[in-house]
């Protein structure tokens, strides 16, 4: 007695292969048309923005002549802005992951606080924009300052950095924290020694995600009212400052085309911040991901 | 373990590495105020006295690029003051004004009642400042072949909301009979307001109106399409020449095509704007701030025809300086 009846086989082989091949060609193009709308936003962008692209773009305050204008001021405080965010958000979002996930006990508080905190991830930029306005600039009475600003954006980015890291530490092996147990370590040194190392990538992957959107992010900096031209950069956190993509926005504003080009190289300029934050976060990541 | 310190190390150091490098740049900012000579204006009154200080300059984005010149110039001259120039629009400008944390606010619009009010219970006086003149220009698509001009009655007709689908045939005879496609700044910005008062009197605009805060966004969307209509800033209108055309206003006197002489003049009415400063008088007290306002009234003309607004008669200018004077 034959097992499997061939002629049945044959018949229904060229259908499936069909199904198989359209399927495989649907989704290469899903893939193949994000591709594309990033190529020709590139391409757009450097045909537009390199010729502008050089040092003194780099080293020139702005200027109403566009082959003066530069993005020092610009590019300064943006680095600053991360200076601020970096360390703030990572350590408090970090923390709150920590506990939420290691030390709150399961009861309704603690999701109630979940349920919030996913829900602040994704309340508009601008409302976090009035919040900053309030609190830090009219209420603590710091002004436009790097830090009210970074404090603004810090709470902007916190729920992403939290969400990733509880994510992250959630999927650390138990069988790892049980043997940490085991071998008579505490809770705390199973955190610092155990979990943490182990989440690392996680962690810094939703980190760096979370300061990409902060450095790109311009409707709240805007209605903190933070200068657009500055011809000082600052000296401390206290001092007032501004970034790359309200120099964009404000360029792409005008008139003249010539200042959409610069838009452009001020576009580039950010990528290249982007990408550099990027490798340093995969170089990180790299490091630590082959442990378990 | 090893491992994360090694982390926190790196991080550290990556912390202390984007310190450095922006404090690093911060060495330049005196070198490079002498270094970008711009084309000095004439004034060169008090040249070896260097001047020290903060002004704080908020308000309309559409003021912004003449500010934005003004503080560029003036900065070759005096390196020493802080100028800082931010963009939270008109309204938002007279907020920072009111709460007191700025020396001057931009407007593309006169000052409001309720900010007078406001200001008077704040105990702020100020002085109310005329940089430019912008030209609001109403604009068609290079296609659109039957509008030889419009009156004014005709541009609230058009764009006044009342329920109905507006045709071209609709305002005049012999136009076609196909719908007019609008195109507005966005409702907060002044442009929209000032359009809104001098030509519909402040009733609603037509709700089918294709609204943007990007005044490029109107250029692309009249340009392609032979029955759009849209206004904006002269300056706009100006760099798309090839792209748009412009309508000219009869307000009673004959149809009247923007320029820089009718907006100047004042023929080009009721679509000129003047754009303005509003100066807290207490600041002006300060020699920086005196200063930088008197530099703001001499290099005006100058720079505001630069990034595409139209001066003001030289007298109004004189009489800025005047009242300036008074209130030293």
């Amino acid at each position: 007695m034959k097992l499997i009846n061939h002629t049945s086989v044959v018949k229904h082989m060229k259908p499936r292969l069909v199904i198989n091949i359209l399927f495989k060609s649907l989704f290469f193009a899903a893939t193949l048309f994000g591709l594309l709308v990033l190529g020709i936003l590139l391409y757009r962008i450097f045909t537009q923005g390199i010729a502008y692209l050089d040092m003194q773009f780099l080293q020139s305050l702005p200027s109403r002549k566009p082959e003066q204008a530069g993005i020092k001021t610009a590019l300064v405080g943006t680095i600053w802005l991360m200076a601020v965010v970096a360390p703030i958000s990572l350590s408090l979002g970090v923390g709150t992951a920590i506990y939420l996930e290691e030390y709150a006990k399961k009861n309704r508080f603690t999701s109630f606080i979940q349920v919030n905190i996913s829900n602040l991830a994704g309340v508009p930029s601008i409302v976090f924009g009035l919040l900053g306005l309030t609190v830090f600039v009219r209420a603590l009475s710091l002004g436009t300052s790097v830090l009210a600003a970074g404090l603004t954006m810090s709470l902007l980015v916190l729920p992403i950095i939290i969400v990733a890291s509880q994510e992250a530490i959630r999927s650390v092996p138990k069988e790892l924290r049980e043997a940490s147990f085991g071998m008579g370590a505490t809770k705390w040194q199973t955190i610092v020694h155990v979990v943490l190392p182990a989440a690392i990538p996680g962690i810094l992957t939703g980190g760096i995600l979370a300061l990409s959107r902060a450095i790109g992010e311009t409707a709240p900096l805007v209605v903190l009212g933070l200068p657009l031209f500055l011809a000082f950069l600052p000296k401390s956190v206290f001092d007032m400052f501004t970034v790359l993509p309200m120099q964009i926005y404000n360029w792409t504003g005008r008139p003249q085309a010539e200042f959409q080009s610069l838009a452009a190289a001020g576009i580039i300029v950010l990528l290249v911040m982007l990408i550099i934050m990027n490798s340093i976060a995969v170089l990180i990541r790299n490091k630590y991901q082959k442990r378990f | 373990m090893k491992s994360f310190k090694f982390l926190a190390l790196s991080a550290m150091i990556g912390a202390v590495l984007a310190f450095t490098s922006a404090c690093g740049s911060k060495e330049e900012t005196t070198n490079s105020g002498s270094q970008t000579e711009g084309n000095n204006t004439e004034q060169a009154n008090e040249e070896g006295k260097q001047l020290q200080g903060e002004i704080n300059i908020d308000g309309s984005s559409t003021v912004f690029p003449i500010m934005e010149a003004v503080a560029e110039e003036f900065n070759t001259e005096q390196p020493g003051v802080k100028v800082s120039v931010a963009t939270s629009g008109t309204g938002g400008g007279f907020k920072a004004f009111i709460a007191g944390t700025t020396d001057m606010s931009n407007a593309s619009r006169p000052i409001k009642d309720e900010e007078k009010a406001q200001l008077e219970e704040k105990g702020i006086e100020y002085t109310e400042l005329k940089l430019a003149n912008d030209g609001l220009s109403v604009v068609v698509s290079k296609d659109n072949t039957w509008v030889d001009y419009l009156t004014v009655d005709e541009l609230k007709k058009m764009w006044l909301e009342d329920g109905t689908v507006k045709k071209w045939s609709d305002i005049r005879e012999g136009w076609p009979e196909e719908e007019i496609k609008f195109y507005s700044p966005g409702t907060d910005s002044g442009t929209f307001d000032y359009f809104d008062e001098v030509i519909l009197e402040e009733q609603p605009l037509v709700e089918k109106a294709t609204l943007s805060e990007d005044d490029n966004i109107l250029v692309q969307g009249v340009s392609g399409d032979k029955n759009a209509i849209g206004y904006f800033g002269y300056a706009y209108y100006a760099e798309n020449k090839d792209k748009l055309k412009v309508v000219p206003i009869d307000a009673g006197n004959g149809p009247v095509e923007p320029t820089n002489e009718t907006v100047e003049s004042g023929e080009y009415a009721p679509l000129s704007r003047p754009l303005f400063t509003y100066v807290k008088n207490d600041s002006v007290k300060k020699e920086e701030v005196y200063e930088f306002v008197k530099f703001t009234i001499e290099n005006a003309a100058q720079l505001a025809e630069d990034v595409g607004y139209v001066k003001l008669k030289d007298e109004e200018y004189t009489e800025a300086l005047e009242t300036l004077e008074g209130l030293k």
